[in-house]
């Protein structure tokens, strides 16, 4: 569901097809249109574009109220010690049901939850244990709550379980019909064989991309499957899980290694002036404090070293290893506000590095015209892309709504090198760091990405060497030690390329004394002794020389010599759970860590007699638990990170050790999925009186207007999307002429039904409209599309891809001329997966 | 020993990788005709949209030596609901009718089965064309010869497989000794049709004596766009020569037999010639 992974991640589907033609696994894809993928699944089940929590509640719905998940015991051996489902919930919490579709703690403006009503309940608070492991960690430990409160028999009323039960009552295969527009026989066949494949013999995965993350609810439909796994049992499993295919190569990386604006490397918060910041004292105690139980209870070792990584030696416990002069975030800067902050005139300069917003950012028109405000703008690209070309032929400039003399912004277009003219990792979906390496020199001033931020960084110190302001230490003390190694370039033309080498080392972590690389993340510490760009990633070079990243020794089932999967070349996250409660594996056939009560664990008693039981993996995968902890062990009541989790607390990254049905906190929409419409939808809400996410991020500014709730101008859904032929926003595709013929065009698919209804000829021209914008396409007129009938009323969907721009040898509208800026709470991901528009035959201007 | 390819349709995800990494690996350019020169644009831009699913050729070509194939089969209802790829390319015949058309042999069978165009003896007479039951071969205006997929001549007599096959996401298109394809192909087909794929079928087995490029259909051939009894031109030889010397035949008896007539004085009125 939410993914096209035929058309978009076409290498990995062949472990689907592997699955299938040798396993006879059955793969379904649950998606409004018939895409590549469905060709090729054993079944198709189309719904309306945005209903996917609708059919997922109802799945839920399904499995907890049949006979096999209430009489297997594996699923409440399963649920009652490795999820939540058992803790019970904070009695002033209210549900949807009681308050018309909204959650107890909305403010009185609508706008904003305040989560409290969502907690735990819980026992008191332990004695403080006595500490001494270090200022931070001590500091966390005077803090540990009490227990949460949980009643195993799942009976309580405020259980998460019985709450779960209560708010997906509603969700039965004849809303499924209603809402999604899917009958109730093809729901049901779904359900069943969902269930069929789950237990303690088969495994069921789930398959996602951005058809689930673009949508003003994208994180609560991924974790209403999550939550559907989870019930399951099917989660830390081989063969299981809620598999997330990321946009493009090493997005995962990206992330990782934090591109993103609120985000460290390795999932450390960014500092914020918004919050209890001040100190670095306080902001691990305001980002730590609430996870201290988890193994998030080393984030003290993780944040210091790598504010030691940051900063070197110049990170002493006086300054609070730099922290005092990290940059903090102000605000929302993620992509769509950045933009709005610059159509405003707050940003002077802008560094384009991959990326190509005046075709794929949202209204793209806002965001072109927002360009025209910056000062300055780097484009770092192969070929002139839209971004880098607005200035001189963008539609506003044939319109006449700009004039190239009157837009001041500077333009630096530099020439970027590809992929294999650069050493480097991709980390890709599955958290495997895959190194590549360089095979050619890039031609002329291309240079490498590392190069250009390299050397951009070595040129401003030495602007700001001389600078006495506080604001300015930081640049000055920036380590930045990856001069280019001899040995590395003797061979390339391109002398002064830095060591890809010696940043992974960074990112892997080291001993500051020696300099020697740290092989597992357990080593790090909390006292500037040890320096780690992102901890995550440690182990990937465990000793001087060795990259990890580069072994490419496969097997034929979890490979772990081939690459290194983070975190600890661990492959399938929360794998205690692939054991039941004793350590035994749940099957046979599922078999992949267990517990050896007999093998050595490494450590003696006092009396010097080797201590037994360990967890082991055959297969060589990595262990994701406390290697030495027993199955039936208790932890500890003031403890941290491992030793405040027990012998089944599998999810070692939540505080509770459990996988969340029902999310006490973190998400800013409501700590149970819900139905909401998409901001813009032909029908109302049919589940709950509440419209759409009523925390979505909303802007409502000049040039982005929205359309109202069954716009009668706007009556059809589109989705934008893309294909195989092409890249993205088209930057890597639409000038090699291979492959700009293979789709050369833009075209709009359309089911005959709407076609005929108006006047449209396949491969005539059509007109699509929406607020923001109008596009012209070739029509694809196509039975691969069809009209949905939703609570008795026909609504057509289109489909639009969207990799065309008027550069290049395959040239087009731009789609996101269409699209609105509107996002999801959580992740301020826009909702280009779904809005509404008009349609009509011709072309722009009325012209058939 | 024979070389060929084996196109398992059924995992074919229609991504084109096989059409691109072709033109790649053989030095083919896009199609010229797929694009336009516009004024004021900088560069040609491609207009070959088909309207026809996601096919972006129509057919093969001396520039596209692959060609995928898009089907869809949707009922009104959507009660049926299929959409088919199939690649297509040369199907390196064993009885090849261009090989026994070209006057010059420039068109020749290699030791590992496959049928290759040796361009410095082609003249371009074009009679090879016509003599492909499958439309492969194609001339080309530019060099005067004609152009068709080499099963990766270069490659495979290098120890390497097809380029396209390499490229295959799925392996759907396999490269590797005939008979090793042949036993994978039909394992598949077995598969196939203990799973209710009743239609399910090898094409090339059988067709024009066996071709060294054969595909799994789950639909007719004709579906595929491929002739339901190929027929290599020549294999027509002896019945048409037959078939010529009794027309012939009977067109002299019946001029004997006119011309008896003629002898026996039969009146001359009865004939309407003028």
């Amino acid at each position: 569901m939410g993914s096209n992974m035929a058309e978009c991640h076409p290498v990995a589907f062949r472990w689907p097809l592997k699955a299938k033609t040798e396993h006879d696994a059955v793969l379904i894809h649950v998606d409004p249109r018939f895409t590549r993928t469905s060709a090729l699944c054993d079944m198709h089940v189309p719904i309306r574009a945005g209903s996917d929590i609708a059919f997922l509640g109802a799945l839920i719905n399904f499995v907890i109220n049949s006979e096999r998940w209430n009489s297997d015991p594996f699923f409440k051996e399963y649920v009652v010690n490795y999820t939540n489902a058992a803790t019970l919930v904070n009695p002033e919490f209210k549900d949807t049901d009681e308050l018309n579709g909204v959650f107890s703690g909305l403010s009185a403006d609508g706008k904003a939850y305040s989560t409290a009503s969502w907690a735990y309940q819980r026992n008191p608070a332990p004695q403080p244990a006595k500490g001494g492991i270090g200022p931070f960690s001590d500091m966390l430990l005077r803090q540990v709550p009490g227990r949460p409160k949980t009643d195993p028999t799942l009976q309580d009323p405020q259980s998460v379980f019985q709450v779960i039960k209560r708010h997906y009552a509603r969700y039965t295969p004849e809303l499924v019909e209603r809402v999604c527009g899917c009958s109730q026989e093809m729901f049901l066949k779904v359900a069943g064989t969902l269930l069929d494949n789950s237990g303690r013999e088969k495994t069921a995965n789930i398959t996602y991309a951005v058809g689930w993350t673009q949508h003003t609810v994208g994180v609560q439909i991924i974790r209403c499957a999550a939550m559907l796994q989870a019930l399951l049992g099917n989660i830390g499993r081989p063969g299981g899980g809620v598999l997330a295919l990321r946009g493009h190569a090493t997005i995962q990386g990206s992330t990782d290694i934090a591109t993103l604006y609120h985000s460290l490397p390795g999932y450390l918060n960014m500092p914020d002036g918004r919050k209890n910041h001040e100190t670095l004292k306080d902001f691990i105690l305001t980002e730590a404090g609430p996870l201290a139980t988890s193994y998030w209870g080393n984030y003290p070792k993780f944040a210091v070293s790598y504010f030691k990584a940051q900063f070197g030696d110049a990170a002493t416990a006086a300054n609070n290893y730099g922290y005092d002069y990290h940059p903090k975030i102000t605000g929302d800067h993620s992509h769509l506000p950045m933009m709005i902050d610059m159509a405003a005139g707050k940003i002077k300069g802008f560094f384009v590095m991959g990326q190509n917003p005046a075709v794929g950012g949202q209204n793209a028109r806002f965001q072109r015209k927002a360009l025209a405000k910056l000062d300055w703008m780097v484009v770092r690209d192969f070929f002139e892309t839209e971004t880098a070309a607005f200035w001189r032929n963008s539609p506003e400039i044939q319109s006449g709504e700009l004039k190239t003399a009157d837009i001041k912004t500077e333009i630096f277009f530099l020439p970027a090198a590809a992929v294999p003219e650069m050493e480097g990792s991709f980390t890709n979906t599955q958290r495997l760091l895959q190194q590549h390496e360089k095979a050619a020199d890039p031609p002329k001033d291309a240079r490498s990405d590392l190069w250009f931020s390299y050397h951009l960084g070595k040129r401003l110190k030495a602007l700001y060497r001389d600078s006495t302001i506080v604001r300015d230490w930081a640049i000055n003390n920036l380590a930045w030690n990856y001069d280019p190694e001899p040995a590395e370039v003797a061979r390339w033309r391109i002398k002064d390329e830095p060591s890809a080498y010696k940043f992974l080392k960074e990112i892997n972590g080291f001993t500051v004394s020696d300099n020697k690389p740290l092989a597992s993340f357990a080593n790090l510490k909390e006292d500037g002794s040890t320096a780690c760009g992102a901890w995550i990633y440690t182990g990937v070079i465990p000793e001087e020389g060795k990259n990890n990243a580069a072994r490419r020794k496969g097997d034929d089932w979890i490979s772990p010599n081939w690459g290194f999967a983070w975190p600890a070349n661990r492959h399938i996250m929360y794998n205690r759970a692939s054991a039941d409660i004793n350590g035994k594996p749940w099957s046979e056939r599922k078999k992949l860590i267990y517990w050896d009560p007999l093998a050595d664990s490494g450590s003696r008693d006092p009396a010097g007699k080797p201590l037994l039981g360990k967890w082991v993996a055959p297969s060589g995968e990595g262990i994701d638990f406390q290697p030495t902890k027993a199955p039936t062990a208790r932890g500890k009541d003031s403890a941290l990170g491992f030793d405040w989790l027990s012998g089944n607390d599998a999810f070692i990254m939540r505080a509770d050790g459990k996988a969340w049905l029902f999310a006490p906190s973190g998400l800013v929409d409501g700590p149970l999925p819900t139905h909401y419409e998409p901001y813009e939808s032909p029908v109302e809400n049919l589940v709950y009186k509440q419209q759409s996410n009523p925390v979505a991020k909303v802007w409502n500014i000049a040039g982005n207007p929205y359309h109202t709730v069954a716009d009668p101008k706007y009556p059809i859904v589109v989705s934008t999307y893309r294909l195989t032929e092409h890249h993205l926003s088209g930057s890597m595709s639409r000038w090699l002429p291979w492959l700009a013929e293979l789709m050369p065009e833009l075209f709009c698919e359309i089911s005959p039904e709407l076609a005929a209804e108006k006047g449209i000829k396949n491969a005539g021209y059509v007109t699509i409209q929406t607020a923001r914008g109008e596009i012209q396409a070739r029509a694809l007129v196509t039975r691969r599309m069809k009209p949905f009938i939703i609570n008795g009323k026909v609504v057509h969907e289109i489909g639009l891809p969207w990799h065309w721009g008027w550069q290049g040898n395959a040239a087009g509208d731009v789609v996101n001329e269409l699209s609105a800026m509107v996002a999801d709470p959580n992740v301020s991901i826009h909702e280009g997966k779904v809005f509404t528009c008009n349609i009509q035959a011709g072309k722009k201007g009325g012209v058939i | 020993m024979a070389k060929g390819m084996f196109v398992d349709t059924t995992i074919c995800i229609g991504c084109k990788a096989c059409q691109v990494a072709c033109k790649e690996w053989n030095g083919l350019p896009a199609e010229p005709s797929h694009f336009r020169k516009t004024s004021g644009m900088p560069y040609p831009v491609a207009n070959n949209f088909t309207g026809d699913s996601y096919d972006n050729t129509g057919s093969l070509s001396a520039t596209d030596w692959r060609h995928v194939r898009f089907i869809e089969q949707f009922d009104e209802q959507r009660s049926q609901r299929r959409w088919l790829f199939d690649s297509d390319s040369c199907k390196h015949c064993t009885d090849a009718g261009c090989l026994n058309a070209c006057p010059t042999k420039a068109i020749i069978h290699t030791d590992m089965g496959n049928v290759i165009v040796q361009q410095d003896t082609c003249i371009g007479c074009k009679f090879c064309i016509p003599s492909c039951p499958y439309g492969v071969i194609s001339f080309s205006e530019k060099t005067g010869t004609v152009h068709k997929c080499t099963l990766c001549n270069d490659r495979i007599h290098n120890g390497m497989g097809t380029a396209c096959a390499k490229a295959c996401p799925t392996d759907s298109i396999r490269f590797g000794d005939v008979e090793d394809l042949k036993a994978r192909a039909d394992a598949r087909l077995v598969q196939l049709r203990s799973k209710g794929e009743s239609r399910a079928n090898i094409y090339g087995y059988t067709e024009a004596e066996g071709l060294n490029v054969f595909y799994l259909f789950v639909d007719h051939p004709l579906v595929y766009g491929q002739a339901e009894n190929p027929v290599v031109p020549q294999r027509r030889l002896i019945l048409s020569s037959i078939v010529t010397m009794l027309v012939a035949l009977g067109i002299g008896v019946a001029a004997l037999v006119k011309f008896r007539e003629r002898l026996t004085g039969k009146p001359e009125e009865e004939s309407h010639e003028s």
